[in-house]
């Protein structure tokens, strides 16, 4: 017998995830000291989610562990990797999915703003940028969304960045990389939707993290924890795309229409 | 008054005085000490709340410990909770008040973050039973300039321990901290408030008071017949278990700066007028939540702008017994006088449980805190004979609140202030500090 339905009609059979607010249980976290990611976390902590996390930096990891288990979640599992290893992503996947039993929902969060003058330069800072933004996500997003496709639900959220909606010459080099990534994103999502597997694009604009920490914060700049909050909704409302906070959808579209012969001549 | 040709960065609470402070975010606890790229003088800052100069460092870096919001340990059967030093109060309550737990001791505002609450060993409406905030503090990290770390508690570097709780953040930076929570049955506070007027009726109620919070709102703009007039406020956590709801978002705000004719006498008097006459009765009794009871002005965000660009003065002292009755009577009739004081002036009987820290600033007495709106001819004088009537009547003011007092009426409020300064750490810094050894 064929089970495919959608993962909003398999949640009715289970009286308890309609009363969470049809929250996920077990949660897979690639990048999981990124602050977007915490913020996120946090808030799905207290409903007695599990986290398998990954990240690069075992102190860091200690400390963000000890968050979500203090605030409530039931099992929380983790391991350093680097991820721009892409070699060892398959294994990795599969370690999270034993730890975790099964998994309803991937973040993939890490990401690095990188030095868009050095890489201006030299090829290989550029190259390392797009290792981590755009070619290391493409690996965990094929794992993953053959793996959510195979169980017929599953939520994969991916943070991409205002940034790819147009390259600027102060940052196209991570611009072009989130750009790839939306692209990749937007076919993947077009293949498995119909296997009722939910692929998010989250494009924050500026937001006060440890990643934008040394540019002057204006009034554009939202917390990581309004950005979370707006995730968990795009969630439950299985949204594509999504700007947060919600004026960005706005500014890019303004962005966008510019013309090319006159965005050219412009310092953004 | 010049004007103020460039906006600074980062405001104290009272917004005087106007420091070029430069802030660097830290995100993990291991952020500090980092490399040698930090220039050497550096002061931790959180929620940033003091009122005065205590939280400000001009020409150093100042250490944003906002990020390091993470719980890391809680025991229900005790209530102890580990947390990153940047946690709020306002966090630790969304967190505990649902498990059935509240702060052992809190201050006006829950938007004060543990570390700064260590730092100024502060105290609130249950001093006389519960001491001040480091008496529920069992243990911290403290984190030294030269790459130290030290695990600080009565048994452990139990001189750091002491010299750090109401230490002004001098002594390091603290990464973490274990705070002992109470336990609650419910949201609610069993409240009754009091009428009073003038400072016997205030006392005799106060002895006679068998409350774990109190204090008593006083009219200190008032004279003649209605001379320190007030409400004496008490309450105590009620045991009849409900569901325990987090609190809501506050959604009031003040959206721009006041100006400065905005409050005046005739304003103010309005408004210690409406707020003594909202009570009817003499006595009412009743059932309340925590956020009014604890916190009424933190449902206004931003309510310093009341105050104007300008900014305030907070004067708050504590007399001892043994001059305090006419002390504390001195004082208000001069503030009453001056016609300068503002909204929400506190008086408080503190208790005898001795604070745990080298620096602290309560001891057994009676306090008054009250905001002074900046009028340059007429505040700084006026705190000026202050601060100087306190010194005699042997009492002390509030480094946290302060941003007035002299170096000589400093080291005579903490005579202690030299062995204190052996445990500073050569790299930390804060305004307050320079000014008041600079002539020492």
């Amino acid at each position: 017998m064929r089970r495919r339905r959608s993962q909003i009609d398999s949640l009715h059979d289970d009286p308890d995830q309609v009363r969470t607010g049809a929250m996920p249980k077990t949660i897979l976290v690639l990048g999981a000291t990124s602050a977007i990611a915490q913020a996120w976390m946090r808030l799905l902590a207290p409903s007695g989610a599990s986290f398998f996390l990954v990240a690069r930096n075992p102190a860091h990891l200690e400390a963000v562990i000890q968050d979500l288990a203090t605030r409530g979640a039931a099992a929380v599992y983790a391991e350093t990797a680097d991820l721009d290893e892409t070699e060892g992503h398959s294994v990795l996947l599969e370690r999270a999915v034993a730890a975790l039993g099964s998994l309803d929902c991937a973040l993939i969060a890490h990401g690095v703003l990188g030095d868009q003058a050095a890489g201006e330069q030299d090829f290989s800072v550029a190259a390392a940028s797009l290792q981590t933004n755009f070619l290391s996500a493409v690996s965990l997003v094929t794992w993953l969304a053959n793996y959510f496709a195979a169980q017929y639900r599953g939520t994969l959220v991916v943070l991409s960045s205002v940034a790819g909606d147009r390259g600027r010459k102060s940052n196209y080099i991570y611009g072009s990389a989130k750009a790839g990534l939306n692209a990749f994103l937007a076919g993947v999502r077009n293949r498995v939707d119909r296997e009722g597997v939910q692929v998010l694009t989250v494009r924050p604009g500026f937001v006060s993290t440890p990643m934008t920490a040394h540019v002057p914060q204006g009034p554009l700049f939202a917390t990581p924890d309004a950005v979370a909050h707006d995730i968990l909704k795009a969630m439950e409302h299985r949204r594509d795309v999504l700007y947060t906070p919600w004026f960005w959808r706005w500014i890019m579209t303004i962005i966008r229409a510019i013309p090319e012969w006159k965005f050219k001549k412009m310092d953004l | 008054m010049p004007s103020q040709s460039k906006q600074p960065v980062f405001e104290s609470w009272g917004r005087y005085p106007k420091l070029d402070c430069r802030v660097e975010p830290l995100f993990w606890m291991d952020d500090y000490p980092r490399g040698t790229q930090l220039p050497p003088t550096v002061l931790a800052v959180g929620m940033g709340r003091s009122y005065g100069d205590v939280g400000l460092l001009e020409g150093g870096t100042m250490l944003s410990t906002q990020g390091l919001d993470r719980l890391l340990h809680f025991e229900p059967a005790t209530g102890l909770l580990r947390c990153e030093s940047g946690v709020t109060l306002d966090q630790i309550l969304k967190f505990s008040v649902p498990r059935g737990w509240f702060l052992p001791v809190s201050p006006g505002t829950k938007y004060v973050s543990v570390g700064g609450a260590i730092a100024n060993d502060v105290h609130g409406k249950n001093h006389h039973v519960a001491g001040s905030f480091g008496n529920h503090v069992p243990r911290f990290e403290l984190v030294r300039s030269d790459g130290t770390r030290m695990v600080c508690s009565a048994e452990e570097n139990a001189e750091m321990y002491r010299a750090t709780i109401g230490g002004m953040g001098l002594t390091g930076l603290i990464t973490w901290a274990e705070v002992r929570l109470r336990a609650i049955a419910s949201r609610k506070i069993r409240y009754t408030g009091i009428k009073f007027h003038g400072i016997d009726e205030f006392l005799s109620i106060s002895s006679s008071s068998r409350s774990e919070c109190t204090m008593a709102w006083v009219d200190c703009i008032s004279r003649g017949r209605n001379f320190a007039r007030g409400i004496y406020m008490q309450g105590d956590h009620s045991e009849v278990t409900e569901p325990k709801k987090p609190s809501a978002r506050p959604h009031l705000s003040v959206p721009f700066d006041f100006p400065s004719w905005a409050l005046n006498r005739t304003s103010m008097r309005l408004f210690n007028e409406m707020y003594y006459r909202k009570q009817l009765r003499r006595q009412v009794t009743g059932l309340i939540d925590y956020e009014p009871f604890f916190y009424p002005l933190d449902s206004i965000q931003h309510w310093n702008r009341i105050y104007g660009k300008r900014g305030f003065l907070q004067f708050q002292c504590v007399i001892p017994w043994r001059y305090g009755r006419d002390g504390i009577l001195a004082i208000l009739q001069d503030i009453a006088d001056s016609g300068l004081a503002s909204f929400l002036s506190v008086l408080k009987v503190m208790g005898e449980i001795p604070s745990l820290g080298m620096m602290s600033f309560p001891q057994p007495g009676i306090t008054l805190a009250l905001d002074l709106a900046i009028q340059p001819a007429v505040t700084f004088p006026l705190f000026e004979r202050l601060a100087e009537m306190t010194r005699e009547l042997g009492g002390r003011l509030y480094p946290a609140k302060d941003a007035c007092m002299t170096g000589h009426q400093f080291r005579s409020f903490y005579p202690q202030w030299g062995e204190f300064a052996a445990y500073r750490d050569p790299a930390f810094m804060s305004a307050f500090w320079e000014r008041v050894t600079a002539d020492a």
